[in-house]
């Protein structure tokens, strides 16, 4: 058999890219390129279809709500459908911050306006009014991993609360920040292999677990189970071991 | 003059004083804040005296060092600036530097001359254009910058258009035409609008940089297309869809020439050309020279105070800012946001020789916590000159962690003490070698601070 090749779709680089979210492609890269597994990265902006077939990871992070206004409705012209069709079909997804609210079922702004999300997630996000403090801040989130309790890192800035329906799970628990919502200690969502989550900072550069979930779940989709072999990951489990020390 | 001001300027002066008795600080900020508890108009009582008028600075990058450069200027031009010079730009700093220079009974001496210049936070700004009715307001740019204190970069612009409606007349609005986001605000200016900007496209980079915060246009949400891009998001920009697009520039660059320490400028303006050699490196102090010269203008001040002013400059504390200390020369450039790192890393780069070099990531509130911003900063342009690298600060995991993905290695060596790093960067800079320190904010002030005890400089509130 030939060397896999993860192929990646990042959806709206340039429109979404305001926490660090470029860090989770340079992680995804680097942990592929050092075990000798390919890498293909297509970026995909406004207007541009996306094959449900082509990709076995499809990113999305964070952006500024003008931004993001101008992103829904072509999320939900052009990319959408597919999105869906590609989850259902067992493709990865990572959703980030922004991302992972429009990729639930509706967004309601604090007017009370209700924004349609692409529907991938079982949940809803509502912002609270103009007066609610953002959820701002570090976060440590402990997250039951397929090899055993893990945690996850890093920090989270926004509006909206998010609550999962019942074809939702968590990703994680928050141990300190505050999460999905601030009350029910829930981080992040899980469906079939897309993940989304609030964290970024970036996400996967310092926490390498989660990024190598990542790159597994979307690698089984063609190649199954795939050994990822260990990797210097001296730099990685310091930054990781330094954020679980913050407040 | 109002009792109220004159009990202010007591207090204020008071609890600086005693601040700077008690624990050797700037004790800006806590005169200030007392002048302000007492008498909430006393900066505007103060400013008002000043028979130049005032000029306020704002933006995300280059405030301090274009309020300088516009402070040398008006010496230049025979005027005394009244200036907050130590770069406590939020109103309460703006009120402890009219609070020392007054007099007890609440008077600015040799009033007919003075002209105010004050550096203001983005946030604070709106404030101050109420309080003080400035005769002009100069943007630099807007970029994102603590993304957890102030919000989204749009929250900021939305602050300025609002507080710009609302501004007097008289009001001249000083704007960076090559910023998007800074040009907009032309549209909701109800006086006089200069902008400035470079034309010479020469100065443009092929690559697209990914600290870029502006990509929409603000008319109508269509993406900008750039037939030139300078930095980040600033350029020649147009919308793709709709008529909205970069303003002719007034005061413009129209020849640049970037060398290792110093830049050369042709600024054209209605009244003639200025020839500059600005000794800073870097497009983004360009920017800074051009933004102080069209502050200037609009005041009416003369060319040849202009060009002597920026000619005879001297950096502003922590950019660029040159130290000698055991017989090595020390350069402390600061590094807060994705842009200002990335025209800091381009400016070095274009400078021979391998580098010794020492890379602060401090977390602070003046910081902003969020340090998730390095990940789109280009470590990678200095790599492959960089002979020696530590990697120093709060977040020296997270720093070192970038830096080896920039391809440092991965072995980057930390330092949590600023002291020991300090220490561990000169031990390892050759004599008279150079060492290159690019701190965050916080960690900019805990150098010049260590610096200053080695004999390198004097502290910035004591003034150059």
């Amino acid at each position: 058999m030939s060397e896999p090749v993860l192929r990646v779709a990042h959806l709206y680089p340039r429109l979404m890219n305001i926490y660090g979210d470029r860090g989770n492609i340079m992680c995804l890269r680097h942990r592929c390129e050092a075990r000798g597994i390919g890498f293909e990265l297509a970026e995909l902006g406004l207007r541009d279809r996306l094959d449900p077939a082509a990709f076995d990871l499809i990113f999305a992070g964070g952006a500024q709500d003008r931004e993001q206004r101008g992103v829904v409705d072509d999320l939900l012209a052009t990319k959408a459908d597919a999105v869906r069709e590609a989850v259902e079909d067992g493709v990865a997804l990572l959703a980030v911050c922004g991302a992972y609210q429009l990729f639930g079922r509706f967004y309601r702004e604090a007017s009370g306006a209700e924004l349609p999300g692409a529907g991938i997630f079982d949940l809803h996000t509502e912002h609270p009014g103009e007066g609610v403090r953002r959820c701002i801040g570090n976060v440590v989130a402990d997250w039951d991993a397929p090899d055993g309790p893990r945690t996850i890192v890093g920090f989270e800035n926004h509006g909206g609360r998010t609550r999962l329906g019942p074809g939702a799970r968590p990703l994680a628990r928050v141990r300190s920040g505050y999460g999905n919502n601030g009350e029910d200690g829930t981080e992040g969502a899980v469906y079939r292999n897309a993940i989304g989550t609030y964290i970024h900072g970036s996400l996967l550069p310092k926490n390498p677990a989660l990024a190598d979930h990542v790159i597994r779940l979307a690698l089984s989709r063609r190649y199954g189970d795939v050994a990822l072999v260990t990797i210097d990951d001296r730099a990685e489990e310091r930054a990781h071991a330094a954020a679980l020390r913050l407040r | 003059m109002n009792p109220r001001t004159i009990a202010a300027v007591a207090a204020g002066k008071l609890a600086g004083l005693a601040s700077r008795v008690s624990r050797r600080g700037g004790g800006t900020a806590i005169a200030g804040l007392a002048a302000l508890r007492v008498d909430p108009g006393v900066v505007r009582r103060l400013a008002s005296q000043a028979g130049a008028g005032t000029i306020a600075v704002t933006g995300t990058n280059g405030k301090t060092t274009t309020s300088l450069m516009l402070s040398r200027i008006a010496s230049a031009a025979g005027l005394r600036p009244l200036h907050n010079r130590s770069g406590s730009n939020l109103m309460r700093g703006v009120a402890a530097m009219l609070v020392e220079e007054a007099t007890l009974t609440a008077t600015i001496p040799d009033a007919k001359r003075r002209l105010a210049i004050m550096e203001v936070d983005e946030a604070t700004l709106p404030e101050i254009v109420r309080e003080v009715a400035p005769r002009a307001v100069v943007f630099t740019n807007l970029f994102r910058d603590q993304l957890d204190r102030y919000g989204e970069v749009d929250t900021v612009a939305k602050s300025w258009e609002r507080a710009l409606a609302a501004a007097a007349a008289e009001t001249t609005l000083v704007l960076n035409a090559d910023d998007p986001a800074v040009a907009h605000l032309g549209r909701s200016a109800p006086g006089r609008v200069l902008y400035y900007g470079v034309d010479d496209a020469a100065a443009g980079i092929d690559s697209d940089e990914h600290a870029s915060d502006f990509r929409t246009c603000l008319d109508c949400g269509a993406e900008l297309a750039y037939d030139v891009t300078f930095y980040g998001h600033i350029g020649h920009w147009r919308c793709s869809s709709c008529p909205n697009r970069r303003p002719a520039p007034h005061v413009r660059v129209t020849r640049v020439a970037l060398g290792q320490d110093a830049t050369s400028l042709t600024i054209a303006t209605d009244s003639g050309e200025l020839h500059v050699k600005l000794p800073l490196a870097g497009l983004y102090n360009a920017y800074n020279a051009l933004a102080a010269a069209a502050g200037a203008i609009a005041l009416g001040l003369p060319h040849d105070a202009v060009v002597g002013a920026l000619e005879g400059f001297s950096a502003a504390f922590g950019r660029q800012e040159r130290f000698s200390v055991e017989g090595r020369h020390v350069q402390v450039l600061l590094g807060k946001n994705p842009t200002g790192l990335n025209q800091v890393l381009r400016a070095l780069a274009a400078r021979d020789g391998r580098k010794t070099m020492l890379f602060f990531l401090n977390d602070g509130i003046a910081d902003g916590r969020d340090i998730s911003w390095i990940w789109d900063a280009d470590y990678e342009t200095v790599q492959p000159q960089t002979a020696w690298v530590l990697a120093a600060g709060t977040r020296a995991e997270d720093l070192a962690l970038r830096l080896k993905y920039a391809g440092f290695g991965d072995d980057v060596p930390i330092e949590h003490s600023t002291a020991t790093a300090l220490r561990r960067a000169l031990d390892a800079t050759p004599a008279g070698g150079t060492l290159y320190v690019v701190p965050t904010y916080t960690a900019m002030l805990e150098v010049r601070e260590l610096l200053a005890k080695r004999g390198g400089a004097r502290r910035f509130w004591e003034g150059a």
